[in-house]
């Protein structure tokens, strides 16, 4: 069993984000980074998938500046065998650009299953995954909130609103994985120290020129929060007040 | 001349409301720049009865494609179709609802097409550099505009930015056949398991009444169960920390991990307001709080704020909201 987990390295959601000089840009500098929410859990999944089956091998991938190899060395120090990372100066927002340029990495690798996560916290898009499936002509299911592989099979449950799909493909597959299936491992001692000797291949990604671009980014404005109106039960007709005559609502 | 195409959505053979919401949206697009909306519908025999309500919402052509073995949505089916339809069509823009169908579908359609798409899109024109649209990023902190130049521009639309306009008009019916067999799909629904029937979704709910470990035990959800329905038209929504305890389906959790939601009304009951369950929820309209600690970071969104016990306020709410009601 080979897995290949795409991993995106983002900044820290709970850092207080400044826009760049020019209006169109999260200005970096200064931010923490950390593997993107989901991806960490489609690490995960993939370790718990080859621990279960007593072999295979979990090869994590991520396409950006040097600095994602901290993700990577992070991926390998939790049980991944190897990585690669896919050299550029930036990962580009143009999502299929990016699936572009992973899918033609991953293309003769001969993973029997290629993991996503369900998006990625910065974008917030979830595209990089089906579009990565329809580039190597693969299945694909998205939005995976259980997962169980039996001999070149899988089952999986997949999320909708206020219902949920249980469905059935063949391997190789693509999934992207959502919350609720596995939380991260914290890397041990013993792993940090085996990360560091597991190999990790750098070479320059094959980006395309964008055809999606930021043109500007904006911070929502505050809201103007703050207000309390009382304490306990006495004060719930002054809400019921305010909910009917101020927000309009009831 | 400006042609959109809106994938339909359907749900065991019914249209949901993000369906209509795709076709207004293009509809709207069309007609600031002089234009055509198509609506592509699948499903099995009998879809086709849909076709006029897609009409009344702007389609000017419903392209239906019925087949027996399409009861079940098929992604592979409708990527397809949709994207052998789209080589055709010379469409300038492609819309798809950000909904878990949809979210799923549009990247595909985009991958077979060879062109970038935009996510979750709460607002977009068309301007001489291509379609300028807007969305979020980063946690939901950050609004971001893309401009897409590839042709056809492919969209999916958060749920609920676009609400249906019903104009009267009937579409014109054009049949269409699946692209592929459905038989040789390689993904194959089994089964569908509902969640509580007859409750409004998340992400179509006006109010959402949500809960946290505030509440002390799952059966004190009852309680907000209880003002969901006085309500009327709420869902009810929670945080990771009562998902993990398994107080409440993971699928209710709202949050930077979960769902996102902008309803009119978000009732936050003895929730913190952790900056990853704000990321789900900051863009509500108006925003209520109840919580026993009143340096709780929840109140510093939340428009209204009550302090104290939640099993003693939300039963008093549940009371004054039904009497308000009955007052309509
Ligand atoms: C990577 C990551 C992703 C995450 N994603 C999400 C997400 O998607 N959604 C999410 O919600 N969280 C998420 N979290 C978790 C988040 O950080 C918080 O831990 C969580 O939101 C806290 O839930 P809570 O408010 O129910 O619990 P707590 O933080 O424990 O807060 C309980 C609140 O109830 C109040 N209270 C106690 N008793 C009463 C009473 N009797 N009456 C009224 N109030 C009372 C307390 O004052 C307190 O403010 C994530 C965390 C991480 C690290
Ligand atoms: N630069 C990248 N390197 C590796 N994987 C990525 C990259 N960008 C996105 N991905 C993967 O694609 C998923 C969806 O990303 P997105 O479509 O941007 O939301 C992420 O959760 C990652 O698994």
């Amino acid at each position: 069993m080979k897995i290949a987990v795409c991993i995106k390295r983002v900044p820290d959601m709970e850092s207080r984000f400044r826009i760049s000089a020019d209006g169109k840009v999260v200005e970096e500098a200064g931010l923490k980074f950390d593997m993107s929410d989901f991806d960490g859990y489609a690490v995960e999944v993939a370790l718990q998938i080859t621990e279960k089956l007593g072999q295979g091998e979990v090869v994590v991938v991520s396409l950006g500046p040097d600095a994602v190899q901290e993700a990577l060395r992070k991926a390998l120090s939790m049980g991944a065998a190897r990585a690669i990372h896919l050299k550029a100066d930036r990962a580009p927002v143009d999502g299929f650009a990016v699936a572009r340029a992973l899918a033609a990495e991953l293309k003769s690798g001969g993973y029997d299953l290629i993991m996503f996560g369900k998006h990625a916290m910065d974008t917030m898009s979830g595209v990089v995954g089906p579009m990565t499936a329809e580039l190597l002509g693969l299945p694909n299911v998205s939005a995976v909130s259980k997962l169980d592989v039996v001999q070149g099979r899988a089952t999986a449950r997949r999320e909708l609103e206020g219902a949920a799909e249980i469905v059935e493909f063949p391997l190789p597959a693509v999934v992207s994985i959502d919350e609720g299936i596995a939380r991260p491992r914290y890397p041990s001692l013993k792993g940090i120290m085996a990360a560091k000797k597991k190999p990790l291949e750098s070479k320059p990604a094959q980006l395309e020129a964008p055809r999606l671009e930021v043109t500007k980014t904006e911070l929502p404005p505050d809201r103007q929060g703050g207000r309390i109106i009382g304490e306990g039960a006495a004060a719930v007709p002054e809400l019921v007040r305010l909910l009917q005559t101020e927000a309009k609502v009831l | 001349m400006t042609k959109v195409l809106a994938f339909a959505e359907t749900r065991a053979g019914e249209l949901r409301k993000v369906a209509l919401e795709t076709v207004t949206a293009a509809r709207t697009l069309a007609d600031k720049n002089g234009g055509e909306v198509h609506a592509l519908i699948m499903g099995a025999s009998g879809i086709a009865s849909k076709a006029p309500q897609l009409g009344q919402h702007g389609a000017d052509v419903v392209l239906v494609v019925e087949h027996p073995a399409l009861a079940n949505h098929s992604a592979e089916v409708a990527a397809a179709t949709v994207a052998g339809r789209a080589r055709e069509g010379g469409y300038t823009a492609l819309v798809f609802s950000a909904s878990a169908q949809g979210k799923d579908l549009a990247p595909r359609v985009a991958a077979k097409l060879g062109v970038p798409m935009a996510a979750d899109v709460f607002s977009f024109e068309l301007t001489s550099s291509g379609i300028v649209a807007k969305h979020p990023g980063y946690a939901s902190k950050v609004v971001q505009t893309l401009t897409l130049t590839a042709q056809p521009a492919i969209l999916s639309l958060r749920p609920g930015a676009f609400p249906p306009v019903a104009n009267g008009k009937a579409g014109r019916v054009e049949a269409v056949a699946p692209a592929m067999d459905p038989a040789t799909a390689r993904v194959v629904v089994k089964e569908i398991v509902q969640g509580r029937t007859g409750k409004p979704d998340l992400g179509e709910a006006p109010v959402i009444v949500s809960g946290g470990r505030g509440l002390k035990a799952a059966e004190n959800f009852r309680l907000v169960e209880e003002l969901a329905e006085a309500f009327g038209n709420a869902a009810v929504g929670c945080t990771r920390a009562v998902a993990d305890d398994g107080w409440r389906p993971q699928s209710d959790q709202i949050g930077q991990t979960g769902r996102t939601v902008s309803p009119a009304l978000y009732v936050a009951v003895g929730i913190s307001g952790a900056i990853q369950h704000l990321a789900g929820m900051r863009t509500a309209k108006t925003i209520v709080a109840i919580n026993r600690d009143k340096e709780a970071p929840i109140f510093k969104i939340a428009d209204y704020g009550i302090v104290g016990d939640a099993l003693e306020i939300v039963p008093a709410l549940t009371a004054a909201v039904r009497e308000a009601k009955k007052g309509h």
